[in-house]
């Protein structure tokens, strides 16, 4: 009796505590609120349109006054011979990406490094940076002055060599490739920031060693430079591996057309056509949780890795 | 690269050199070709030609592209949701991350922690646009201001900025008498500069280049933001779409010319301020890679 009445009290003591801090902290909660709003509104909210993923929903009963239909849209979707299309689309696509795309950034920044010529160096970096800043709408306009079959340069380039020209946009067997040479013209001269810093880091007198025991310079990026930055090659190479169910999905929807979409199919893409442009609001929610699910198990097993590793990881 | 004593070129290095040169060209290739060719006079412009500059230099695609109400009305809004979304997106954006380093105020794990898990999970395409639908925002320019305002990667970055600052002035300032108000307002966004500048060119950036949500939410044309009409002008159009509107200039202006006009005009402010954003955003990533 006493021991609960005495832990009522301190019970009663923590909320007068708490509250007093809270109270003490009160332009604290004023200068958060705008940010707490906006979160619970446009991100918290949002995820009770998830329920919709197990209703059958209807635009005149709303979410609430629709009808439960359990896993049924999860069912139909995985019976649904497109769901592996995007799953090997959405596949494909990263591996094209992590194969051709992910080491070029380091190659490049190991070719800047040896650069000893300061302002050829950073004239480099400014124009391979750039491309990065585009919208993904000047770089399909680009993309296709460049490589279309009317109005493309490079076809243009092909026809005056004698060769007929190539459907570089609407043959499905280019898509990927395409996909993964427009990112490369975009992000790889910016992915060399994180690896040249990683490079900067390396003790000078390392080098000085190296050369003194005779290596070359190639030697001396594989025994120096390379090993210095192989931490950050890995852990990028993991938390890239964790958004293996990402896909550049604007890139994608820019780049698409008729011909190509047995190829270019993939969950946001989908989840566009059929949900906003089609109407069938509880497929697209159903296809959008599927990978957001996918999506943050990826996303948590790479980043528990690069924790276990020692690192620190995305959050 | 002080280590290495000799100056003298080694074949390693022309090599280097030269395909470093080749990669940088190939990054500028289409720019300039795209601006040679937007600014190209009519009279002497031949299709998929290549010049580095203009035969014979002229305005009048920009002249035209400029004189359509649709082109403008675009660019408006654009500057608009810019310049808006960019202002508030500042202050939200610093006001809460300051909050979330103060380790001491209750409910601070739970904001974070909240924060953190945007990171990694998001609703996705379809409740985001019930919601605005649901607000009756559809078409309207604050969807895109709105649904871009901040985010978990910006708050995180910010807040490791934050982190960074001592905290002897801001204790200073309290003993002066100052509230947390006057506290943020008077120490920390002054001593925060750099990271704002870095961040308004973020935010500015991102709002410019919408495409997607641009493209959901502004369903009725004469809404559009540049970047959707850009497309739809370069990319939607066959050869006779562009000029069929009719426009102020009495010469048939070559297609390729108006629609180039349109990517230099979509790309011009940020091409402007790149020398800015290259300095800053390198900060950024490298304060997101440490702490992000």
């Amino acid at each position: 009796m006493e021991t609960a009445i005495k832990r009522q009290s301190a019970q009663a003591k923590e909320r007068t505590h708490l509250w007093q801090a809270m109270l003490q902290n009160k332009w604290m909660y004023v200068l958060a609120l705008p940010g707490i709003l906006y979160f619970i509104l446009f991100k918290f909210v949002p995820l009770w349109g998830l329920l919709i993923a197990f209703k059958e929903y209807n635009p005149f009963k709303g979410l609430w006054g629709s009808e439960w239909i359990g896993f049924t849209n999860f069912t139909d979707l995985f019976s649904d011979p497109v769901f592996y299309l995007m799953l090997r689309n959405t596949f494909a696509i990263n591996i094209f990406g992590i194969v051709f795309m992910f080491p070029l950034p380091i190659l490049l920044a190991l070719m800047l490094n040896e650069i000893r010529h300061e302002v050829f160096k950073r004239i480099n970096q400014s124009i391979v940076y750039l491309p990065h800043f585009l919208s993904w709408v000047v770089v399909a306009s680009m993309t296709f002055f460049m490589l279309s079959t009317d109005v493309g340069l490079i076809n243009k380039l092909i026809s005056a060599m004698g060769f007929e020209t190539v459907s570089f946009l609407s043959n499905p067997n280019y898509f990927w490739g395409l996909l993964t040479a427009q990112s490369m013209w975009k992000e790889v001269g910016w992915g060399t920031i994180i690896f040249l810093a990683a490079m900067a880091g390396v003790d000078p007198q390392q080098y000085e060693a190296a050369v003194i025991d005779g290596a070359s310079r190639m030697k001396q990026i594989w025994h120096v430079t390379l090993p210095a930055i192989r931490p950050t090659i890995i852990i990028l190479l993991i938390l890239r591996l964790g958004h293996m169910a990402d896909v550049g999905f604007e890139q994608i929807l820019l780049m698409n057309n008729p011909l190509v979409t047995s190829v270019s199919q993939v969950f946001d893409t989908y989840a566009y056509t059929v949900g906003i442009l089609g109407g069938k609001i509880s497929v697209g929610v159903t296809v959008g949780m599927f990978k957001g699910v996918v999506g943050l198990v990826l996303v948590v097993l790479s980043n528990y890795v690069v924790k276990k590793l020692g690192q620190e990881g995305i959050y | 690269m002080s280590y290495v004593a000799t100056k003298k070129l080694t074949l390693f290095d022309y090599i280097n050199y030269s395909l470093l040169a080749i990669i940088s060209i190939a990054c500028v290739f289409p720019f300039i070709y795209v601006f040679s060719v937007s600014f190209t006079d009519p009279e002497v412009y031949v299709p998929l030609q290549f010049y580095l500059f203009p035969e014979k230099w002229s305005l009048s695609a920009y002249k035209y592209i400029l004189s359509t109400n649709s082109f403008v009305n675009a660019l408006k809004s654009t500057v608009f949701v810019t310049g808006v979304g960019t202002l508030i997106s500042i202050v939200i954006s610093f006001a809460f991350a300051y909050v979330l380093t103060k380790k001491h105020v209750p409910g601070r794990n739970l904001m974070l922690g909240g924060v953190v898990f945007t990171l990694v999970f998001n609703a996705g395409i379809l409740p985001n646009y019930l919601l605005m639908k649901e607000m009756n925002l559809l078409n309207s320019y604050w969807s895109l201001i709105l649904s871009g305002l901040t985010n978990a990667w910006s708050l995180i970055v910010i807040k490791g900025f934050l982190d960074s600052l001592p905290p002897e002035l801001e204790d200073a300032a309290r003993i002066d008498g100052c509230s947390d108000i006057g506290v943020f307002w008077r120490i920390v966004i002054p001593l925060s500069m750099p990271a704002i500048a870095a961040f308004i060119l973020f935010f500015a950036v991102s709002y410019w280049n919408t495409y997607f949500n641009a493209l959901i939410y502004l369903s009725d044309a004469k809404k559009w933001t540049l970047q959707v009409l850009v497309k739809s002008l370069v990319i939607d159009s066959d050869s006779n779409g562009v000029g069929a509107s009719g426009g102020s200039d009495d010469r048939v202006l070559p297609q390729e010319t108006i629609r180039m006009a349109s990517i230099v005009l979509a790309m011009v402010p940020i091409l402007i301020v790149y020398p800015f954003l290259q300095k800053h955003f390198a900060k950024g990533v490298m304060l997101g890679s440490v702490k992000g």
